[in-house]
């Protein structure tokens, strides 16, 4: 995972310490959140993404598969962006039209960013509460197969797991999640560590509550704040992830797409006078992870309590 | 057109002529055309060959490598005519089961060494002998050696196979069968000569640039894998004075759009043009960008076997499936190449074949649609009861746009409900292969110039017959042909069981698409399988 | 320290050989075989080229053969792909590729990222700033396969300045492009990272206290802030480094380099068995290797750290 790394700016750092009257942490994290105006357009921007997502089919004249068949013909003539005949991002090699590609890519590389790093989140939370919490040869034990597991390149697992199994929606979330729920479970365990000393734990074991209970009780809220802001980090590089997946050609099936194989498709073409095949969906990738790291980073000087 | 046929003329002139030693002044000693100063040709590969062993090699690129590399008893022209190579020439026996060719005295191998006929014999019982571990030990099968099979299958000792020197220059060759075509099937790398000392000396490190000993017009200068590989001229090949180009260099580019754009500043001299962009090229580089057929085919397979769907069992269904694949879109609007579109298995290019009329051929496309509903609809399709299939590819720019057109023309037409199956290349023939499928993308290029080599596969007992097609009377027909003096009817017979029985959708069938610089001269453009020697091309002056 | 480091590499080794056995029964889990192609080989050819290659033992004995190989002879076997040759030389000869471009693109990717993400939090919150953060992020989002095609659209189709591709033994001409695809994503993250990093050093007490005492800024940033700020890249770049010295499949596809990362990436999709064991162990030890070197340094940049 990456190490820290902060968006804030000097004034955030200044209130932070006259601020002497108690808040609740998550009161505190999002009013921190909301002064930093990166994260906030972001959070915006990402709405409006959404927004088109949700609300675009309905302006859509054609279906993100039917191909135009009067103009696949001479599509770098008659294919370019244009409302009169409905294709207001042009069509694609084939003649689809690119306005209904986008969306239907857009919301998949969302998805895939979204559920993938909830896959990485639910793993490396369990993993690592578990191994943290237990302590140990048990640790020791997990621990070391982590290591074993993060010297296995990312490629060689993502690879085998789109050829041993059917290419589905599925299994592609579930292969970029595996891929990145390691890194996951190391932070878990140290914050686990420290967090099982504390008094609040020591105190619910002293009174004989049982280790599983301890666990979903006690400890997990409590690394919510820290989870949370690696999980946002994470969605932008499931993304990009999955763009190399499509890139391989063992991305999601035809005829749905995603951002990923849109641009890998568009810059193939990139010297044949076809550019808004890359442009439009190039546009959508890069607002949306560029949003998503700022969120991201907002999140994490908002949530990440250390120095505060 | 001019252009072809002066390329063609000069490959007449070059093959069929004999010529005196180079003149030292640049000027082709035939055509008498200007030549450049730096004959030097480049090309792009689209991956690295798989091995410059003649009996190892098993890919199109390498092959023509290892052609530069070694030359065998016989080589091909630039129409695909057979002509002297190492063997001036050969004779047969009365049943055509025994050759026997005459070498050439003046062959010598890169070293000095002389080229003899204990060198082919040596190659051959190589490339079946099962310590070798020939992938193409089959095509000895193929040319019916006498106890290839056997020694494949470690029953008999590699000596035993039906060729022998009898003196350094006559070779003779027993076969098992009659084989009209026997001399045809030496063009193959398998079949070239491989020089024991060195094979023996340097074990699979021989084919290193600074191990490699070859009897072809070129040497191996340069290997850098991934990369390129550099041949330059050999000064011991019998034939070096006709030789023009010096140097050729191929580079392997994976990506045919970067290619592309290298070629157009100026890097390569020839390249592949990606499928859908030669009309813009042929309108901006009208004497650049080529388009020539090939002898390849491009076919949807349907599983008829147990595993595949019940639909498939009936012939409407298929027919109406073929019908309505628009073949006019696909290869005029997708691949745009100037492929020719398929409504027989076998290519039209392929020599000797009569396209038998074929009553999809002469329909126009709105006939074919609507004999496609009615078809579908009296087999019990229908808005109530769509058909659904599931149609598989292996991953490829190309096969994509197809499969996506077609599955949408069998949505908009008949209202099927298809989708579709992308898989990375050894899953997909691993599937198909075990009959784990549907519909599957299928191709095939022929191993030689001849219907047979296409309609083979359609034989119940093929092993390539991925679809399970069971047809008695096809099976009796191709067996007859082996042995017929005249196949046009048998082909054409079958060609028509293919068509009304339609265990395949034929979609299109290959060209040869590439970007060329007029610089090139003499490719055999004519030559469908495109077997291509270096030595016969040259570099015009600009 | 000697005695932290020498502890480590032995702890490797079990590390090596359950990474070795993973990747052996992943990859044999896979459908299809090194020798499945397009037309299918007779059974009889097929028997013969499994026999050669040791794949007719069984899978234990395979594996054993393969690890009491790399053991004893350090040999990985032969490539069932480019039948020529065996893993060792194709190692032998992609790994200097992609080393060079690797170490280049590394080395331009830490010092520029370095120092834009060090400007960017000095002249915190003026254009530069912004600019610095605007530039990292869109640099960072923007896919390698889209950058690689534009770089030899622009620098070589359309200015003819550089070659397109090839390698020819690492020449500076070469060079430029492939290093420039590759480095752009991780510069722009190396300054992501340097300039957050630097930015919570220089809001540290310490660094506000000397700043009371009125130490020259340059003396501040170099001598107190810099080292502390850099420990947090220093764990970024130990895996990058492995990761771009092992090599990119955007390179190496989109240059013809000839480089390790497509030949890695191809040996899985071929089934190249031997291939894809061999680059993996290289990659597994290369991943050891620095990440001790990383812990090693970080004891460097502070010297709290015990072993």
């Amino acid at each position: 995972m990456k190490p820290s790394e902060k968006m804030n700016d000097l004034a955030d750092v200044i209130t932070d310490t006259t601020v002497i009257q108690g808040r609740s942490l998550w009161r505190d994290a999002r009013l921190r959140f909301f002064r930093n105006k990166a994260a906030v357009t972001s959070v915006f921007t990402l709405l409006a993404v959404i927004l088109f997502i949700l609300i675009g089919p309905q302006f859509a004249v054609w279906s993100n598969e039917e191909i135009d068949w009067a103009i696949m013909a001479d599509i770098a003539g008659s294919g370019m962006p244009t409302v009169e005949n409905g294709h207001y991002f042009g069509v694609d090699s084939l003649g689809r039209d690119l306005f209904s590609r986008t969306i239907q890519a857009t919301r998949t590389s969302l998805l895939v960013g979204v559920i993938g790093a909830a896959v990485a989140l639910v793993i490396g939370t369990l993993y690592g509460t578990v191994s943290g919490f237990a302590g140990g040869w048990v640790d020791n034990a997990m621990m070391r197969s982590v290591d074993i597991l993060i010297a296995i390149p990312a490629t060689l697992i993502i690879i085998l797991l789109m050829v041993m199994f059917e290419r589905s929606f599925f299994m592609l979330f579930v292969g970029i999640g595996i891929v990145s729920w390691l890194s996951m479970s190391r932070i878990v365990r140290g914050q686990t560590l420290t967090l099982k000393n504390r008094e609040f734990v020591e105190a619910a074991r002293a009174a004989g509550v049982g280790p599983f209970t301890i666990i979903t009780r006690h400890i997990i809220p409590n690394l919510l704040g820290i989870v949370v802001v690696y999980a946002s980090l994470l969605v932008p590089e499931m993304i990009l992830t999955e763009s190399f997946i499509s890139f391989l050609g063992l991305g999601v099936q035809e005829p749905n797409t995603s951002l990923g194989a849109l641009i890998s498709e568009g810059a193939g073409t990139i010297s044949y006078g076809t550019l808004w095949q890359l442009m439009y969906p190039l546009f959508f990738f890069i607002i949306t992870i560029v949003s998503m790291f700022f969120i991201g980073d907002g999140l994490r000087d908002a949530l990440d309590p250390k120095d505060r | 057109m001019t252009k072809y046929t002066k390329i063609i003329l000069a490959g007449l002139f070059s093959s069929t002529m004999l010529v005196a030693p180079a003149l030292a002044s640049n000027v082709h000693p035939v055509t008498g055309e200007a030549l450049a100063h730096d004959q030097t040709f480049t090309y792009r590969m689209l991956d690295e060959a798989s091995s410059f062993d003649p009996q190892i090699v098993e890919d199109v690129d390498g092959s023509a490598i290892v052609r530069d590399l070694f030359e065998g008893l016989m080589n091909e022209d630039e129409d695909g005519n057979l002509v002297a190579g190492v063997a001036t020439g050969y004779t047969t026996n009365e049943a055509k089961t025994v050759y026997t060719f005459t070498l050439r005295p003046d062959a010598k191998w890169s070293n000095g060494d002389t080229v003899t006929a204990g060198d082919f014999v040596y190659a051959w019982r190589r490339a079946v002998d099962p310590e070798t571990a020939s992938p193409y030990a089959w095509y000895m099968e193929l040319m019916s050696l006498e106890n290839a099979g056997d020694i494949v299958a470690g029953n008999a000792a590699a000596d035993t196979l039906g060729v022998s020197a009898i003196n350094d220059t006559t070779l003779e060759v027993r076969l098992t069968a009659a084989l009209p075509y026997f001399a045809q099937m030496t063009t193959h790398a398998t079949t070239f000569p491989s020089p024991q000392n060195v094979v023996e000396e340097f074990g699979s490190e021989w084919t290193r640039p600074e191990n490699i000993v070859g009897n072809g017009a070129y040497k191996l200068a340069e290997h850098l894998p991934g990369e390129r590989s550099v041949r330059v001229r050999n000064d011991m090949y019998w034939n070096n004075d006709e030789t023009i180009l010096d140097t050729v260099v191929a580079l392997v580019i994976n990506d045919e759009n970067t290619a592309l754009t290298r070629y157009l500043s100026g890097e390569l001299d020839r390249t592949d043009i990606p499928a859908g962009q030669y009309p813009r090229l042929v309108k901006e580089y009208p004497e650049e960008a080529l388009s020539f057929p090939r002898l390849c085919n491009y076919y949807y397979t349907f599983n008829l076997s147990d595993s595949g769907p019940e639909a498939f069992k009936d012939v409407r269904v298929r027919r109406a499936l073929s019908l309505a694949v628009d073949r006019k879109i696909i290869t005029e609007n997708i691949l745009a190449g100037g492929q020719p579109q398929a409504f027989t298995f076998t290519p039209e290019a392929t020599a000797g074949f009569t396209v038998p009329e074929v009553e999809m051929a002469s329909m126009s496309q709105a006939e074919r649609d609507a004999a496609a509903k009615e078809l579908l609809a009296e087999a019990g399709y229908g808005a109530d009861n769509p058909l659904e299939l599931n149609l598989i590819y292996n991953t490829s720019e190309a096969h994509k746009k197809i499969a996506v057109a077609v599955t949408q023309m069998w949505k908009q037409k008949l209202g099927v409900k298809a989708t579709l199956g992308n898989m990375e290349w050894k899953t997909f023939l691993n599937e198909r292969g075990q009959q784990n499928f549907e519909l599957a993308r299928g191709a095939w290029c022929g191993d030689y110039n001849e219907a047979s080599t296409f309609l083979d596969l359609m034989m119940s007992k093929s092993g390539y017959n991925d679809g399970k097609f069971n047809n008695a009377r096809l099976d009796e027909l191709m067996a007859m042909a082996k042995t017929a003096d005249d196949t046009t009817p048998i082909y054409t017979e079958v060609e028509q069981i293919i068509a009304s029985e339609v265990p395949i959708i034929p979609v299109y069938h290959y060209a040869g698409v590439y970007m060329m610089d007029t610089d090139l001269a003499n490719w055999p453009v004519s030559n469908v399988q495109q077997n291509w020697y270096s030595r016969n091309l040259y570099k015009l002056a600009e | 320290m000697l005695n932290y480091s020498i502890r480590r590499v032995l702890s490797a080794i079990p590390t090596l050989l359950v990474l070795v056995i993973a990747s052996f029964l992943m990859i044999k889990a896979a459908p299809g075989g090194p020798f499945t192609s397009e037309r299918p080989l007779p059974p009889q050819v097929l028997a013969n080229i499994e026999a050669r290659y040791g794949l007719d033992q069984p899978e234990w004995k395979q594996l054993w053969d393969y690890v009491t190989g790399i053991l004893f002879n350090f040999d990985f076997g032969p490539s069932f792909k480019f039948k020529d040759r065996d893993v060792n030389d194709i190692i032998a000869q992609g790994f200097p590729v992609t080393l060079t471009y690797g170490t280049l693109s590394f080395l331009v990717a830490s010092t520029v990222g370095i120092a834009l993400g060090v400007a960017a939090a000095i002249r915190h919150n003026t254009w530069l700033d912004y600019l610095a953060v605007g530039i990292s992020f869109a640099a960072q989002a923007l896919p390698n396969f889209v950058m690689a095609p534009l770089l030899v659209l622009i620098f070589t189709y359309k200015l003819g300045w550089l070659p397109g591709g090839g390698w020819y033994g690492g020449q500076w001409q070469y060079l430029i492009l492939p290093v420039a695809a590759l480095s752009t994503s991780y510069m722009a993250t190396i300054a992501r990272i340097t300039r957050s990093s630097m930015l919570e050093v220089l809001h540290s007490n310490y660094i506000r206290t000397a700043a009371a005492k009125g130490l020259p800024a340059r003396s501040i940033i170099w001598r107190h802030a810099f080292k502390p700020a850099m420990m947090p890249v220093v764990s970024y770049l130990g895996p990058v480094f492995v990761y771009m010295i092992t090599g990119s499949v955007f390179v190496d596809i989109y240059f013809s380099t000839g480089g390790l990362g497509r030949a890695y990436v191809n040996s899985a999709l071929s089934r190249d068995y031997a291939v894809l064991l061999g680059v993996t162990v290289l990659y597994g030890v290369l991943t050891i290797a620095f990440n001790l070197i990383t812990d090693l340094i970080y004891g460097w940049l502070d010297p709290k750290i015990r072993y």
